[in-house]
């Protein structure tokens, strides 16, 4: 009997677990996930928490009840990877060997790679920081806001966008939006990295009077002086900055010789194989491909990983195109008064921008809560 | 280039906007104030984008060259 080992029980390692146990039956393959927590967080709502709109409490799941029966869950933490001895060693001391391996370990926010970040900025990338935010910005009646991007690449590259448009509409709904100004950092020469949804972005921007500062490489806080400080040498005072952290791999995958310095793994973009070894993929936040690192991504790389590995203990041929990934991802971008719009691409598609709707926006409210129903379990 | 001293290089081709000019950058964090560094790209963005960012950084654009068919190295050095 072949061994599957899956390490993350984030939406992409969930997937394919399930997507696993459906497709074998328990005498063909052992299905293991690997989780340094018992709890599966639906993390595209922590976006919600600042304004009081999710609860810290009520994002997160028990991974075991999300996972097939068929699949053995263990709750550890991957400390180093072996590729040749198909082995990995764990936390809490012990070794395990696969015959298949799926990273999908995700992405980690690092606060504390940035001087004065930890004591002067805020983020909404996990639940504790997010709910720090909702108590700052409960309090806050007015003066600088300033919101920006950290370092690239990050996780859900349109959130920092999202927060900004939810921000704006949050203090004039709060009646203090006269009496602040919000300002919007970006690393690269524009508001955003895919050229088409650039325009869209700076309408919304002029609409609401939010000024754009671009080719801000983040460098420094100054959490005494509430001054943010650029690799570029810009200078902005805050009251509140909400910044993306940087974000890097797992520890175990840092300068690991299949993954760069920062732990994101060689990852081929269609078979989405690590380094071209035969029996190791990886999915979602974990690789080093340029695409989002989204949740919409690990969903629909899942469905190439499995049917690769579903085939070869099967000994069996894909079919033509089933065993490889288009690039495509899908995402919600919330503007804030009830509307939102979504982008929809590929390797080969960029994303076609409409203006955001009432009809998006229920859509993206119904997908929060239908996700623990559909998407983790594999029935999408 | 010859005479210019290197001191990191990165070869960020097959790799697409912004990837190149994001290695530019975490070069250029990594240096030493005075090192020169270079990125090799295969994107046609970048040769706007590259010089871009160095211009508003007020870092030096030492120079571009081709080196190799549609592939572009630029050095840029870290002078403050």
């Amino acid at each position: 009997m072949k061994k599957i080992l899956i390490l993350g029980g984030g939406t992409g390692g969930t997937i394919v677990a399930n997507r696993l146990a459906h497709a074998l039956q328990p005498q063909d393959a052992s299905i293991e996930v690997i989780s340094d927590s018992p709890l599966h967080y639906y993390q595209p709502a922590q976006l919600y928490i600042p304004f009081g709109e999710e609860d810290p409490r009520k994002i997160a799941r028990s991974e075991r009840k999300l996972l097939n029966p068929q699949v053995k869950l263990r709750i550890d933490t991957v400390s180093e990877w072996i590729p040749d001895k198909q082995a990995l060693h764990t936390a809490r001391g012990d070794t395990i060997s696969y015959d298949f391996l799926v990273i999908a370990t995700g992405s980690v926010p690092c606060p504390e790679e940035v001087e004065g970040f930890v004591a002067g900025a805020d983020h909404f990338y996990t639940p504790e920081a997010a709910y720090r935010l909702y108590h700052k910005l409960s309090e806050f009646e007015g003066g600088r806001l300033v919101v920006g991007v950290g370092g690239i690449p990050y996780k859900c590259p349109v959130a920092p966008l999202e927060f900004t448009l939810l921000a704006e509409a949050f203090l004039a709904h709060k009646g203090i939006r006269s009496k602040t100004e919000i300002v919007y950092t970006f690393p690269l020469n524009d508001v955003f990295n895919i050229q088409s949804v650039v325009p869209v972005v700076r309408e919304l921007f002029e609409q609401r009077s939010i000024r754009a500062e671009t080719f801000f490489n983040l460098e420094s806080v100054d959490a005494e002086k509430k001054l943010v400080k650029s690799l570029e040498g810009t200078e902005l005072p805050f009251d509140i900055l909400v910044m993306t952290p940087p974000h890097k791999g797992a520890p175990f995958l840092r300068g690991h010789p299949m993954a760069d310095n920062d732990g994101w793994v060689k990852t081929d973009r269609n078979t989405l194989r690590v380094n071209d070894l035969p029996n190791v993929w990886a999915l979602g936040d974990t690789t080093n491909l340029p695409i989002s690192k989204a949740g919409s991504t690990a969903h629909f790389e899942a469905p190439a990983i499995v049917e690769q590995i579903v085939a070869a203990i099967r000994r069996e041929e894909s079919p033509p195109g089933k065993a490889t990934y288009n690039g495509h991802v899908t995402c919600f971008i919330d503007s804030g008064y009830g509307k939102a719009t979504i982008l929809d691409f590929d390797y080969d598609h960029p994303p076609a921008v409409y203006e955001p709707n009432e009809f998006r926006h229920l859509q993206k409210m119904a997908f929060n809560k239908l996700y623990w129903y559909l998407v983790p379990t594999a029935v999408i | 280039m010859e005479g210019i001293q290197i001191a990191k290089e990165s070869d960020a081709r097959g790799s697409f906007c912004p990837g190149p000019l994001m290695e530019m950058i975490r070069l250029v964090r990594s240096a030493n104030v005075g090192d020169v560094v270079a990125v090799i790209s295969g994107d046609e963005g970048s040769k706007k984008d590259i010089p871009a960012w160095i211009n508003k950084a007020h870092y030096e654009l030492v120079g571009t060259e081709e080196v190799a068919p549609g592939a572009t190295r630029f050095l840029c050095r870290k002078n403050h």
